[in-house]
């Protein structure tokens, strides 16, 4: 098999770092050869961060590149368009609607691009687009969008809920494991 | 043991099997996780140390008494911390004694891009350097030997990238190491100069020992896979080299950058056609190579800023020639969208006396820390940001040069776990050479940028356990400042006041302007503000503090109440009382 890249993109402090990990943990458990690239320090703070993870026979960079990602999974509707370019040809974009204001839109230097997703469809990208906060906030946090994203790409990859559930019982502190389920569920079913 | 495992937990783990009895560090990134991860651990002494010269000099202590011991900063803490390093190459260690030094290419959170082989190479000590996680564990683990069999201390040098990245890691036991006994050693451990005189010759000859050393030891290995393009190359280089690459060139991957392999490097130079030294940062082998008077292709095709990718790789070969086969092809190109920077978390406490600063248009050095984002739209409120401890020996500066011009026009501001790190000598020099400076010292009871480490201010020690607390008042007065005041950032009048009132006066001071972090656990978010629309005149007024939670929706101010923390700053500032809590 060949190598594949995944994309987890967002806003410094929405919980990409979770879902990277679980994804690492579940991938590593499946067998792959997998590396996971993560941010810490300075851009947490509300910055633009992007985590990846390849996985495959043999990793050796953990980065992905222009043109190289088969699916990015996006916490925010800007963050998706703002990595638009690394998805491959045939690549899948999954996205939370939600917008989240970076400053030069919060200081009026410059406007939030609304349709930002309606032009790349039209250029061709496949996108699934929804809403990933309201499921999270029912499940019992906002914060646990990461987790009704990757419910939601559950799906692209061919392991089982199980296994997903036991990656979760790896990754995820007991206390916070319930609402994470829920909101795993919440996105895994909604497909 | 078989994990996924950052880089850093990694050489946690190393050192910890390898035997550490004591790692003494300075937070930074993309170093600081070495230490959290090992404080976790009873059995040996963890610290944060208000600096990377203490930190390096108190695990200098501790191999003196017999331990093996560490300390882990980012590339500019070895900077701090070079002082103790040079000597130390010549007193070597009783304990084997490891500094992990991790570098930032593109200056993902650090302030240059310094390439800190350079260090290895002028101390002339052994560095080693991984380029994964596996790696990572392994030189960590196997370095105390290493520094023990030679005498040395050894840098173990780290990337972001390495540092932040995961891989599966098989892991071993701890190898339980009992403390050497100490024996009274002057020739060897006090360097005045009749006994470095002598210890100097050791130091080269020791350098030799390692070079035959670096011709065989598990750190650099050869590929061998054909004579047209042979690559030397290193940590995560080595990486994207074999991505593009696999298994189809011949690669001398050197893990140990010094000293270098001559003879391996001869061999391999002559074994291929096309020689290629590929390398982050600077052209450290490839001078190497250069100055044995062999030809190679680097840094005209691998610049010397930022980090390397697959496509770096890829797209210097295609310019060469080489068949590396197609670039990938994108789904399309990415739209222009508006940057998302980092920025100041609502309810930040540095944010209203940034706002105070803002309003006075005077002078502002900054220091390194969270509110080094004070620098940027709409605050714009600083002039500065060199180095930990820059804004005070700074400003003593700046008012030196230029004196009543300035003096009461300027202020230096400085977090406090910077303030620990080096802020207090500045802060002397003020004093004792007396110019009329006002120094701001944001005290957020945390060593906040890096993610929340504790220093001597906060009362509080690695584990979580109540420590000795600075009196930063008292400190301040003994350090010879007489005028010293607290203010509560959250209030806005306060902070007028004092900056008004300090900067007036002719003579030093220092304002503490304290409030915890608001990501702090135990502070409580109060009640998200609102904004009654019909009463808010879209003057733009709040959104000068560029607050997150603040943004103007068709024409009125908003608060995300997701985001809002109740920290009444704004409320203080709206001249028509749009803004405002609902009644408890
Ligand atoms: C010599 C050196 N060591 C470490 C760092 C990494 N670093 C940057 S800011 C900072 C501490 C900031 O803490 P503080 O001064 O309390 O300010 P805060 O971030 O909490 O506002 C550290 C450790 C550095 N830049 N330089």
């Amino acid at each position: 098999m060949s190598v594949k890249s995944v994309m987890i993109v967002g806003v410094g402090g929405q919980g990409s770092l979770l879902a990277s990990r679980l994804l690492g943990n579940l991938l590593t458990e499946e067998g792959y050869d997998v590396k996971v690239s993560e941010v810490h320090g300075m851009s947490q703070r509300g910055g633009s961060v992007v985590t990846y993870v390849r996985f495959g026979e043999k990793v050796y960079s953990p980065i992905v590149t222009e043109g190289e990602c088969d699916y990015i999974i996006s916490f925010e509707k800007l963050e998706a368009a703002r990595y638009a370019g690394c998805l491959r040809r045939g690549g899948k974009i999954i996205v939370n609607t939600q917008e989240i204001d970076p400053m030069p839109v919060i200081t009026g230097a410059a406007e939030y691009p609304t349709d930002v997703l309606e032009d790349l469809k039209a250029q061709g990208f496949c996108i699934d687009d929804f809403d990933a906060l309201t499921p999270a906030e029912e499940a019992g946090s906002a914060k646990a969008v990461n987790l009704v994203l990757m419910g939601r790409f559950a799906a692209c990859l061919n392991i089982s809920k199980e296994k997903w559930a036991a990656a979760m019982e790896r990754t995820i502190p007991p206390k916070y494991l319930e609402m994470n389920r829920k909101a795993f569920e919440a996105g895994y079913s909604g497909t | 043991m078989k994990r996924l495992l950052i880089g850093n937990e990694a050489v946690a783990w190393g050192l910890y099997h390898g035997g550490l009895g004591l790692i003494s560090s300075y937070p930074g990134t993309p170093s600081t996780e070495i230490t959290e991860f090992l404080s976790r651990h009873d059995d040996i002494h963890t610290e944060w140390a208000p600096n990377e010269k203490v930190a390096c000099e108190t695990a200098f202590g501790a191999s003196l008494a017999g331990m093996r011991s560490a300390c882990a900063m980012k590339h500019v803490g070895l900077n701090v911390a070079a002082d103790p390093l040079f000597t130390l190459s010549y007193t070597g260690v009783t304990g084997g004694m490891v500094i992990c030094v991790a570098d930032d290419p593109a200056m993902h959170s650090s302030q240059n891009e310094q390439d800190s082989r350079h260090y290895a190479i002028a101390a002339k000590v052994p560095m080693l350097e991984p380029s994964d996680s596996r790696e990572a564990y392994a030189f960590a683990r196997s370095a105390f030997e290493l520094s023990e069999k030679y005498d040395t201390p050894v840098l173990l040098r780290m990337c972001t990238r390495i540092a932040h990245s995961q891989c599966v890691v098989e892991m071993g036991e701890r190898e339980e190491t009992p403390l050497k006994p100490y024996v009274k050693q002057p020739q060897k451990y006090i360097m005045m100069p009749a006994y470095a005189r002598a210890r100097h010759p050791m130091v080269e000859k020791r350098t030799e020992a390692l070079r035959a050393l670096a011709e065989d030891c598990p750190y650099n290995t050869l590929e061998d896979r054909g004579s047209e393009i042979g690559i030397i190359t290193s940590g995560c280089a080595y990486l994207y080299v074999k991505e593009v690459f696999g298994d189809s060139v011949s690669i001398l991957k050197i893990g140990m950058p010094n000293p270098l392999p001559e003879k391996m490097i001869r061999d391999f130079a002559g074994k291929v056609r096309r020689l290629y030294v590929i390398e982050e940062l600077d052209p450290v082998m490839e001078n190497h190579v250069r100055s044995l008077g062999i030809p190679c292709r680097g840094k005209e095709l691998f610049s010397p800023i930022g980090e390397f990718s697959q496509k770096t790789i890829r797209e210097a070969f295609l310019r060469e020639g080489v068949d590396v086969g197609e670039l990938p092809h994108a789904q399309g190109t990415a739209p222009q969208v508006p940057a998302r920077p980092p920025m100041m978390c609502a309810g930040c406490p540095h944010r209203g006396m940034f706002y105070t600063l803002a309003r006075h248009h005077i002078t502002v050095l900054g220091d390194i820390g969270c509110y080094t984002l004070g620098a940027v739209a709409p605050l714009n409120a600083l002039d500065s940001t060199l180095c930990m401890g820059a804004s005070i020996s700074g400003i003593h500066g700046f008012n030196a040069a230029r004196g009543k011009e300035t003096e009461g026009k300027t202020v230096a501001v400085i977090g406090d776990s910077t303030f620990m790190h080096s802020g207090m000598t500045g802060l002397v020099n003020v004093a004792y050479n007396a110019t009329n400076s006002t120094v701001i010292i944001l005290d957020n009871s945390i060593t906040g940028m890096t993610g929340h480490q504790q220093n001597p201010t906060t009362g509080y020690n690695i584990k979580g356990d109540p420590a000795a607390k600075v009196d930063l008042e008292a400190l301040c007065h003994a350090l010879g400042i007489n005028r010293v005041r607290v203010v509560d950032p959250y209030d806005l009048k306060q902070c007028e006041e004092a900056v008004t009132e300090e900067l007036a006066v002719e003579e030093p001071s220092v304002i503490i302007s304290r409030r915890p972090c608001v990501l702090l656990k135990y502070v409580r978010p109060k009640r998200p503000l609102t904004v009654e629309s019909e009463k808010c005149r879209s003057c733009r007024r709040c959104m000068n503090l560029g607050c997150p939670a603040i943004s103007m929706k068709n024409g009125r101010a908003r608060i995300d109440s997701t985001l809002c923390v109740g920290c009444g700053v704004c409320e203080q500032l709206c001249a028509f009382g749009a803004i405002g809590g609902e009644e408890a």
